[in-house]
């Protein structure tokens, strides 16, 4: 089985050469080294390392899938997946006006609910605001919620979202991924997507994964 | 602390289980064991077996606990009850707290933690076979696990023990070497940055032979380090 | 993906795609820890657990001179779930322990009387000391497999005149008459299934652990489980239990 290049944390990649410093590396005396077990992305402006495993860890602008875990007095708590759950705050959860004298919160999501946001705000010891203001943001009714590796989300998109397209094709199911790992499918053919998405991950780091997928959901 | 050097552990330069003084015993690394763990790994060292799982990075609770800048580590090193021949048991007694200390302290400076603000990454230890060691051999199976874990790293950790039997200098000390060694040292390192994590010594030394001794632990570590790359990088190749 | 799993079974399927009274792949393996008497590794599925069975000496019990002293324990190691905390047993673990316990003791799997030295003061001690090492699902099962499999394979340490162990050297192994099986039988509303995943038994309503002996007498029972049973899903349960042990001690050496 053909593999992509892997490297361990503390391998050396490169002088950095002025580029930029992505994810998963860090400098000492201008070079660069791995901070994870991991694919590394190496080009003329940018240094990374994509780790084959690890918990989500929030960043602004992701958009991702969350549960509601509590409901408080001006919003709502999110599991998003992450040991940093996220605040929805009243204001970015709902467009019209609310009287917090007549209406309670749950109306709007209750605990258990399951929603597509985006991360707003993450402040640099961690505290994260969702907004669901977008129009992307939606509830997520029935289906189901698969959890994988936040890092292979990537691949199961695929380029230019061409992996995900045809599983969401081929089995005629409502896809959604969201950036931190957990991916909302609902459909009757979804015990075949929900099998692509588990191989993909299993196997995000070997060549000539998207013929072997197309081949086994034609079946 | 006095040791007996009266046993004949070494005869004409060979040991009694047949080893060379430089000579570990027959290592293996397998990574991946424990489905439900973040990070696990399995590392024996003859019949020293320690398995090592890693939950995390989780919210830490009570808060009070929490840094606000940085995540922190909890080790918990365990022996299971029939890992010894005299049933230990279950439970932690002083030695356990005190090497749950070490290893932590052995790994620490490894880990990036501050990319973790106010949570806590929990690495726990089981030894379920003793046979000398075994806390070497669960610093090497914990960096192992954290590194499968996903969690940012510097480097992995590497760790030995070396000693003195009978007046000779040897390396991976068994129950029998360990319990009548003039004197035994446990040493833990970052491989690429020689940094000397742990490093604890029992038994009496000239500084030579300690020398010596730290000498001869780094040069062992070389090789238990081109293991854990191995084992590492074996686990995501075929996996059919 | 737990409701998943609910649906699933609801619906006659299994996310695994088993039989509902199929196990998963199991593995045993016996003599694995030298420093014990006898010792089993069992994995059923990715459910693994060790059992270390470890023998001594000591007082019986007043009220039973002329018999040997068993005692049953496990460790839910944090190691093997993220669920599991640092500490003594919790009532789970303590339970698990128990049902064990009880179904070596009550089907008298060991004779107990071969194991006086000095009667109404010396006896041999059996400790049966079980470590959960990955909780996937369904670890009383495995962990009984496990147990029994490790008292099969145990040797009585070697006493010298004064009836003290000498450590290292053996004398027979120790006496194990019977093999009983312990099968738990699960339930989501009229579904009964085996071998539960860690999913799934998250997701059930009650379940009927029962272990049956080699002659398919019941020799212990518990129910485990937040929900009731129907009355009349009893005897479905037990024979299912019956039959499925008979195929489990097949596989135990």
């Amino acid at each position: 089985m053909k593999v992509r290049e892997i490297v361990l944390p503390g391998d050396l990649l490169d002088e950095r050469k002025g580029r930029k410093l992505g994810n998963g590396v860090y400098e000492e005396n201008d070079k660069v080294f791995s901070k994870f077990l991991g694919v590394p992305r190496i080009n003329e402006n940018e240094m990374s390392v994509i780790p084959l495993s690890g918990t989500y860890l929030p960043r602004f602008g992701d958009r991702v899938i969350g549960i509601i875990e509590s409901v408080e007095v001006s919003g709502w708590f999110v599991d998003i997946n992450s040991p940093y759950s996220a605040f929805l705050p009243l204001s970015e959860g709902v467009d019209e006006f609310v009287d917090l004298q007549r209406s309670e919160l749950t109306r709007y999501f209750d605990v258990g609910d399951i929603v597509f946001c985006k991360l707003s705000k993450v402040t640099k010891n961690k505290t994260v605001q969702a907004s669901m203001r977008d129009f992307e943001s939606r509830k997520l009714r029935s289906g189901v919620v698969l959890k994988v590796t936040p890092t292979k989300i990537p691949r199961i998109i695929g380029k230019e979202g061409s992996m995900i397209m045809m599983i969401k094709n081929k089995t005629e199911c409502e896809i959604v991924t969201g950036q931190n790992g957990l991916v909302w499918i609902k459909g009757e053919n979804k015990d075949n997507a929900i099998e692509a998405i588990l191989m993909i991950e299993k196997e995000s780091h070997t060549i000539g994964l998207t013929e072997k997928i197309e081949k086994m959901l034609g079946e | 602390m006095t040791k007996k050097s009266d046993t004949e552990l070494i005869i004409s330069g060979i040991r009694k289980d047949k080893r060379l003084p430089e000579q570990t015993r027959e290592i293996k690394m397998k990574i991946g064991n424990i489905v439900s763990a973040n990070g696990s790994a399995e590392v024996s060292f003859g019949n020293t077996v320690a398995l090592a799982s890693v939950h995390g990075p989780r919210p830490l609770f009570p808060r009070h606990l929490q840094e606000s800048q940085k995540g922190i580590l909890r080790v918990r090193y365990n022996m299971a009850p029939f890992s010894v021949v005299d049933r230990k048991s279950p439970g932690p007694d002083r030695r356990s707290t005190e090497i749950s200390k070490v290893t932590r302290l052995a790994l620490e400076p490894a880990l990036f933690l501050d990319d973790y603000p106010k949570v806590t990454v929990d690495g726990f230890v089981e030894i379920i076979q003793a046979d000398g060691s075994t806390r070497v051999t669960g610093i090497n199976a914990l960096s192992l696990a954290l590194a499968s874990a996903g969690i940012p790293m510097k480097d992995l950790v590497t760790a030995c023990s070396v000693g003195k039997i009978n007046g000779t200098l040897v390396v991976d000390l068994n129950g029998e070497e360990d319990n009548n060694s003039e004197a035994d040292v446990a040493f833990a390192i970052i491989p690429n940055r020689n940094l000397v994590s742990l490093l604890q010594m029992d038994g009496i030394l000239t500084k030579e032979e300690l020398i010596q001794l730290l000498e001869l632990a780094k040069r062992t570590c070389k090789k238990i380090y081109e293991m854990q790359r191995e084992a590492l990088l074996e686990k995501y190749k075929g996996e059919e | 993906m737990e409701t998943y799993a609910l649906e699933l079974i609801q619906n006659g399927k299994r996310i695994d795609k088993r039989e509902f009274t199929q196990f998963r792949n199991i593995e045993i393996k016996d003599s694995v820890i030298d420093t014990a008497e006898g010792s089993a590794y069992v994995r059923m599925g990715n459910t693994q657990v060790i059992v270390g069975v470890k023998m001594g000496i000591g007082t019986p019990f007043p009220d039973t001179p002329n018999e040997g002293i068993l005692s049953v324990s496990a460790e839910f190691t944090p190691l093997a779930s993220p669920e599991f905390e640092s500490g003594p047993p919790g009532e789970d673990a303590v339970e698990l322990a128990r049902i064990i316990d009880r179904g070596i003791r009550e089907s008298k799997t060991i004779e107990m009387e071969k194991l006086v030295i000095t009667p109404g003061e010396k006896v041999r001690s059996v400790f049966i000391d079980i470590y959960i090492i990955d909780n996937q699902g369904n670890l009383l099962d495995a962990a009984a497999l496990a147990a029994l499999s490790a008292l099969l394979s145990a040797r009585m340490p070697k006493l010298d005149v004064e009836g003290n162990i000498i450590r290292g050297e053996h004398e027979g192994k120790l006496s194990v008459v019977h093999k009983p099986i312990t099968v738990s039988v699960c339930k989501v509303g009229d579904k009964l299934f085996l071998d539960p995943t860690k999913e799934e038994e998250s997701i059930l309503d009650a379940k009927l652990s029962i272990a049956v002996s080699e002659d398919d007498k019941i020799c212990a029972m518990q129910k485990q489980g937040s929900k009731g049973i129907e009355f009349d899903m009893l005897e479905k349960m037990i024979d299912i239990a019956i039959e499925k042990s008979r195929e489990l001690r097949k596989l135990v050496k």
